[in-house]
């Protein structure tokens, strides 16, 4: 047995749980009407391959992953492409999205499919299978999983699987592991495989006792070298960094890749969509969800991609006083524009809120500088001058105090007692300071394009004069031998030195340019990784609120009194 | 839904909860006092808490703040609190009104209000009481059985609302020097530290009567540790610090410096390690900065008991550390996940 390692901080919200297990997963039946994004997981949306009326089959490619990130879209069931356009989803910025709407035919009639044999296959070719079956993490990331799979530089020493699932109501993991535990470890072995890893460790929280027992049976029948560990129910220790450092000791910086330092980590989740992909050649059409919260029967449902979140909600029975939908756990989750957007790949829970649920947090009050947001910070921040850097707009304080690192887990708003949104400063600390580096960065390139200018201005000018100057010579020539001395005069006339030493002085000038704009990009904003290009787009659509809160709290933005 | 972002979930907790049970915790330390030195404290706090919430409203009211949410915080109350138990309970009644009000106008409002002043409100209101009013400052009385004459409950409050003492009664007779400020003087008269120490007014370990009001606010101060309000760092640090450096000089010369523990349990060493240190918004926010703070603080406490100007000296060590507070935690800033040297 391991020796466990502990990540500094976290909380222990009410878990509710309880009410989602009492049931096997269901079925949810096929719903009257699909709304398929194409725009599923982090990076480029797919291409879309099918056009209005369409008949298309269950698996069907329906989207091709653009190069680079990307990832596959299918048709999650048999049946008519109605409509392909814009609708809302699942986002935070609660802008549509195109996405192609599918009439089901009921026959639910699957694509020929065809599974193959990892062991014999290269590497390569399983990542393309992985790739063109749409499987991205499940754990709420959703970043593709073939790309997670590629045996990089980095020797990859140890597979991490979470089966952690530490936010409060979510219980799709749990499920999944209790009743599905031997495909998640024969997910574990392709994973394995692709990574050339040594030992898989399958991280889950002490909370779930019945997924433990399931997975420790499912792993004993693996060759591998597999071992269910059992940490503790800590919020966030389901977070890849928090359950990394438990499981080996190993602190993953911000920015800084885990494969660097020789770890990967997948969701249970993705691993049983990975083995389904490959030993069956099944794209990822349906995916478990939690469907808790103010609802008549709390359970976990197997749902079609596309379907709506009102034909969930309907099937485990919906309650008047529902005043909204979260997608996600309430630490983190993302509240919904509706019950119209459908569930996505990274819908792991839907929670229908009511007031008695989560009753509206009191009036902020100052802070007092207590450091309970301290205490419990994974991430080992200072949130109480975070917060107040970010308050005062003092963006490149926050930098300095590492504002990047932080995480969102939002333990620091949880226990803060003048209840001030903590979470929702930093994501706008972070969202202004990235768009004013893109407007820097625009601002550079206008000044980067008028200095161009300016030298090719200079340069035809200069053309024009050589020219010119070629001209003159060649009616020199013209001229006959008579006088080669005079010749030879206009030949050094015509050179003038001048004029390279300008064009220098222009090159000297825009590498100087370059090289200051390059010196004073804020560090901890270069090389962002894809999830974080797609956190700014989210954050992007917070910060016309946190304006909004801003001027409504108890007090002005920079502490002063207003009537002064 | 209630919030339009997540988390969706709070502890239920408050600033208010947090400082009503600071209040809670100095009632031990309070009914000792009332045992010990009969109720004229309980005048004081009184006044205290009824100048501290009007001087809040009021303050509020000027400042376009709501009322109602910051006076439901009970922070004035504390304050109130803590400057009354710094004074002499005898103190004429305006004393305690212009001490706290200037905590709460002065200290607190005019730096922003609760959550902004760099000052601890209650040692600011000391401070400008013991140097303006350094007379009635010193109106101390004796814990029971050792002063001349003992007032009623009925001629205390005469004496504190009107300054008028029964006939026959001279007001030598009814205040007495504290246990610090006897030590200090007879010190000065070059008797040794274990002849001064046999006299009634100090007990088992320093003051009769006072010491038991220390033990009163320790008890306290250790519920504050167990329910997680304060952390360890400062009082722990504080009185390390002061036993510690009293303890060398008591090894060094034990008939001019007193025993360490006497200085725990002399003045307001107890409830300043336990209460006032511990006012998170004038105090540092790293671990290694609350060390730093405290330790200062005990090593200004001790060098002013014994060589400063004024008996005890709680008051001017918090102040002067609370200058420092910025200082101390741009200094201590701890290392962040993942970022450590010599950590994978």
């Amino acid at each position: 047995m391991s020796m466990l390692h502990k990540f500094h901080g976290g909380v222990h919200p009410p878990t509710h749980k309880e009410q989602s297990t009492r049931t096997a997963i269901a079925t949810l039946p096929i719903p009257a009407k699909l709304v398929i994004p194409f725009h599923q997981h982090v990076g480029n949306i797919a291409k879309p391959l099918v056009q209005v009326g369409d008949y298309v089959l269950k698996g069907q490619l329906i989207g091709m992953p653009e190069d680079g990130i990307s990832s596959a879209i299918h048709a999650s069931t048999s049946g008519t492409i109605s409509e392909i356009g814009m609708q809302v989803v699942a986002h935070a910025s609660g802008l549509p999205d195109l996405c192609a709407t599918l009439l089901p035919d009921g026959k639910d009639e699957w694509i020929p499919k065809t599974g193959m044999d990892f062991r014999s296959a290269a590497a390569a070719d399983v990542r393309q299978v992985l790739r063109l079956a749409g499987v991205v993490g499940l754990g709420g990331a959703v970043f593709p999983s073939d790309l997670k799979l590629r045996a990089g530089k980095h020797k990859v020493k140890t597979l991490v699987l979470n089966g952690a699932e530490c936010e409060p109501y979510i219980t799709c993991d749990d499920m999944l592991m209790r009743e599905r535990a031997d495909e998640i470890i024969k997910g574990a072995e392709i994973m394995r495989w692709a990574l050339e890893a040594e030992q898989v460790l399958v991280g889950i929280e002490d909370n779930k006792p019945q997924a433990i027992a399931a997975m420790e049976q499912a792993a004993l029948a693996s060759t591998d070298d597999i071992k269910v560990v059992a940490v503790p129910t800590l919020y966030p220790g389901g977070g890849a960094k928090q359950l990394i450092r438990v499981l080996t000791g190993i602190e993953v910086a911000a920015g800084v890749r885990s494969t660097e330092k020789g770890v990967q980590c997948f969701n249970v989740a993705t691993a049983q969509a990975i083995y389904r992909a490959v030993q069956f050649g099944e794209p990822l059409v349906s995916r478990i969800v939690t469907i808790t919260g103010n609802v008549r029967e709390p359970q976990n449902l197997e749902v079609l991609i596309g379907t709506t979140v009102q034909d969930v909600v309907d099937y485990a029975g919906s309650l008047p006083d529902t005043d909204g939908y979260i997608m996600g756990g309430p630490m983190m989750g993302l509240p919904l524009p509706g019950a119209t957007v459908s569930i996505v790949k990274a819908a792991n829970c839907i929670i229908a809120s009511s007031p008695k649920i989560f009753p509206a947090p009191p009036p902020a009050m100052p802070c007092i500088r207590c450091t309970r947001c301290a205490e419990v910070c994974p991430a080992e921040l200072q949130p109480q001058d975070l917060y107040w850097f970010a308050k005062s707009k003092e963006f490149g304080k926050a930098q300095e105090f590492s504002l990047f690192d932080c995480i969102e887990c939002g333990a620091c708003s949880y226990v803060c007692p003048s209840h001030i949104p903590l979470v929702q400063y930093y994501r706008f600390a972070k969202s202004e300071i990235w768009s004013r580096e893109s407007e820097k960065n625009s601002a550079d390139a206008a000044r980067d394009r008028f200095e161009f200018r300016e030298y090719r201005i200079e340069r035809e000018k200069q053309e024009k004069a050589e020219k010119l100057a070629a001209k003159e010579k060649a009616a020199a020539e013209a001229k006959l031998a008579a006088a080669k001395l005079a010749e030879a005069q206009a030949a050094t006339s015509v050179t003038p030195p001048p004029m390279t030493e300008a064009q220098a002085k222009i090159q000297a000038a825009i590498e100087q340019a370059k090289l200051q704009a390059a010196a004073v990009k804020p560090k901890n904003t270069e090389q962002l990784t894809p999830q974080q290009l797609a956190e700014i787009a989210e954050i992007e659509a917070r910060r016309a609120h946190i304006h909004e809160l801003a001027s409504t709290d108890t007090e002005p933005p920079n502490g002063h009194d207003k009537n002064q | 839904m209630s919030a339009f972002f997540s988390p969706f979930i709070s502890k239920p907790d408050s600033v208010s909860a947090i400082m009503l049970k600071v209040l809670l915790a100095l009632l031990p330390g309070i009914a000792l006092y009332v045992w010990y030195f009969g109720p004229a404290i309980l005048v004081s706090i009184s006044l205290a808490s009824i100048t501290a919430v009007a001087t809040e409203a009021a303050m509020l009211k000027l400042r376009n703040r709501p009322i109602a949410p910051f006076l439901k915080d009970n922070s004035a109350l504390l304050t109130g609190w803590l400057l009354a138990l710094s004074i002499p309970p005898l103190a004429p009644w305006w004393l305690v009104v212009v001490g706290t009000a200037f905590s709460i106008a002065i200290a607190k409002h005019l730096y922003g209000g609760l959550g902004n002043n760099p000052f601890n409100p209650a040692m600011i209101g000391y401070a400008v009481l013991i140097v303006s009013f350094p007379v009635q400052m010193t109106h101390w009385i004796g814990p029971h059985g050792l002063g001349e004459v003992e007032l009623s409950f009925l001629q205390q409050l005469q004496y504190i609302f009107s300054s008028v003492l029964p006939e026959g009664i001279k007001f030598d007779a009814v205040t007495m020097a504290t246990p610090l400020d006897t030590l200090k003087t007879q010190l000065h008269l070059a008797l040794p530290v274990s002849e001064i120490l046999t006299q009634p007014i100090f007990g088992r370990l320093a003051g009769h009567g006072s010491e038991m009001v220390a033990v009163g606010f320790l008890i306290g101060g250790l519920y504050l540790l167990a329910t997680r309000i304060i952390s360890w760092h400062l009082p722990v640090a504080y009185l390390g610090t002061l036993f510690a450096i009293a303890g060398i000089f008591h090894l060094v010369d034990p008939t001019h410096y007193v025993e360490p523990l006497f200085h725990w349990f002399s003045g307001a060493a107890m409830l300043g390690a336990f209460f006032i240190l511990t006012d998170p918004i004038s105090s540092p926010t790293t671990h290694k900065g609350k060390l730093i703070f405290a330790a200062g603080a005990g090593l200004i406490t001790y060098l002013i008991r014994v060589y400063g100007a004024f008996p005890d000296g709680m008051a001017f060590a918090t102040l002067l550390m609370n200058i420092c507070v910025p200082l101390i935690d741009a200094y201590t800033q701890p290392k962040v996940f993942g970022k450590k040297e010599g950590k994978s």
